[in-house]
């Protein structure tokens, strides 16, 4: 059964290596992928040594095998992607809240220099608030619902895009800032033409971490805010535990951890992506 | 100054008492005292000095980067400024930055691309037009910057030691290239260098900047015929008095 986990990994690494093609395509691909394979395999290894010390029982602490049999098993059945469907829409509207809320936070706080002065630093002190404190507000406000989960996605991920956005802008070299204003640009133009683009590595940046802040704050969610008639990911964990079901909550933790690296290494691949266009990377 | 230059109707550069100075700690710093200058129209202006003698300051005034603590600085028409770095926008092609600077000067989306690629011919770089910043040689980048300085149809380029990071080979090219697009365009041009070989190559007239404050300390004209070799012993000669005054200034003034 780990064979069906490993096809979507390597997937997952060809897409950083952009535009070789070819022969030199696949060698590029499996120098970024073997390393990362030899570290998936260690870790298995790992878990099965601590379960072989017997350190915990079988049914508290299961195997690699009996837990990538039982994946195997949620694969084969449609409501489980059901759940995960639930899930990724869920961290999709929230995120996608979180951009937009996050962009123009960021834009006019980056622009308007009142704003600056009130909020910015409140943009960072907010980056390092828990997003599991704004639970208890966010079901007083919303109830167990979706709302109070998408709530405090949107609250744990906006301000990491903001800041992303607004350290870009704070570190766009000055000498461009010169020459653009040679060029006869000023204010709104040579934010446009010049500290916006200048600025988008670090809001590349600021998506990733938005990303992972969202996703976080999301699976906090679902294991606390119960919503009748919806097996999300989240939920089908906490019900996993309160079965004592050690093997369909690992299992489960697989697919959580794997939903977060493929979407962070998306990120990388725009990233590096980037990085390559300005010369940043070979 | 010559008659000539005293006959033409209004200078393309005046600088009268300008004064200019930066708080430096709890001190002030003088970086430029009372200097007074004009560039006539189609002059080719170099101006030498030490580090610290308050050129670049000068440029930055002029292109209006900055404000004077004292007197004015005015330049009659349009101002590009180029600098030691290429300092071209990474995130576009050679051609597109040299649109960019013709965007902002407001040519119609028809004509941009055609005039780019018109302006990186004339500074020799046919083929390159859609190679990032990164993949071009240094030469290469301070050609781009170039096109994008004429792209700005300014009147007058001022040049802050634009070729001050390049090997001689390609410097003594990039010199060519300057003289020529200058005798074809009618230009005003002033250049800063620390070398003043280079001055002598290239201006009509050199000033010889002091340092700490800044003024202008010696004026020559530079008589010898163009084209001009860097390697020409007339050439050498005048640069040697200019050298000699240089170290004269940086002696009394402790460099």
């Amino acid at each position: 059964m780990a064979a069906e986990l490993l096809p979507d990994l390597e997937q997952l690494e060809t897409a950083e290596s952009v535009p070789v093609r070819g022969r030199a395509l696949a060698v590029r691909a499996w120098g970024a992928t073997w390393p990362k394979l030899a570290a998936a395999a260690l870790g298995l290894l790992a878990w099965q040594l601590v379960v072989w010390s017997g350190w915990r029982p079988d049914y508290v602490l299961p195997g690699p095998l009996p837990v990538f049999q039982r994946l195997g098993e949620d694969l084969r059945q449609l409501d489980f992607y059901a759940g995960v469907g639930i899930t990724l829409r869920r961290a999709l509207e929230g995120y996608l809240l979180a951009v937009a809320l996050g962009s123009v936070l960021g834009l006019l706080v980056a622009r308007v220099a009142v704003l600056r002065k009130a909020v910015g630093s409140a943009i960072l002190g907010l980056q390092s608030m828990p997003s599991i404190a704004w639970f208890p507000l966010a079901i007083l406000l919303f109830q167990l619902s979706e709302g109070a989960i998408i709530f405090v996605v949107l609250l744990g991920a906006a301000p990491a895009i903001a800041g992303g956005l607004l350290s870009g802008v704070d570190h766009v070299p000055p000498l461009l800032v010169r020459v653009g204003r040679t060029m006869g640009a000023s204010g709104l133009t040579l934010f446009r033409h010049v500290i916006l683009p200048a600025s988008l590595p670090a809001f590349v940046g600021g998506l990733k971490q938005g990303w992972a802040f969202a996703w976080r704050s999301l699976m906090a969610g679902e294991l606390l805010v119960i919503v009748n008639h919806q097996q999300s990911l989240g939920q089908r964990l906490q019900f996993a535990r309160d079965l004592s079901d050690a093997e369909q909550l690992l299992a489960l933790m697989l697919v959580v951890l794997v939903i977060g690296i493929a979407v962070d290494s998306l990120f990388g691949a725009l990233d590096g992506g980037i990085r390559r266009r300005w010369g940043l990377q070979p | 100054m010559s008659a000539i230059l005293q006959l033409s109707p209004k200078p393309a550069v005046s600088v009268a008492g300008l004064t200019k100075t930066f708080p430096a700690g709890d001190r002030l710093l003088v970086a430029l005292h009372g200097v007074s200058l004009e560039v006539a129209k189609g002059e080719f202006l170099c101006l030498v000095g030490a580090s610290g003698s308050g050129k670049s300051t000068l440029l930055n005034l002029l292109a209006g980067l900055d404000q004077p603590t004292a007197g004015a600085a005015q330049v009659d028409g349009r101002v590009a400024l180029m600098f030691q770095e290429a300092a071209l926008l990474p995130w576009l092609s050679a051609a597109a930055n040299v649109e960019l600077a013709l965007q902002l000067r407001g040519v119609g989306a028809r004509d941009r691309r055609r005039l780019a690629w018109e302006l990186l011919e004339r500074v020799h770089l046919t083929g390159a037009e859609t190679r990032r910043p990164h993949e071009l040689s240094g030469g290469m980048k301070q050609r781009v910057a170039l096109a994008r300085a004429l792209a700005q149809d300014a009147d007058v380029l001022l040049m802050d030691e634009p070729f001050g990071a390049l090997d001689a080979i390609t410097r003594d090219l990039l010199h060519e290239e300057l003289e020529r697009i200058w005798s074809d365009s009618g230009l005003t041009i002033v250049f800063v260098t620390h070398n003043a070989r280079e001055a002598v190559r290239l201006g009509d007239r050199v000033l010889v900047f002091s340092s700490r404050p800044g003024r202008v300390a010696h004026e020559v004209e530079v008589k010898l015929p163009r084209p001009r070799s860097l390697d020409s012993p007339e050439l050498a000669v005048v640069a040697g008095r200019i050298t000699d005054r240089l170290r004269a200034e940086m002696r009394v003034h402790g460099g």
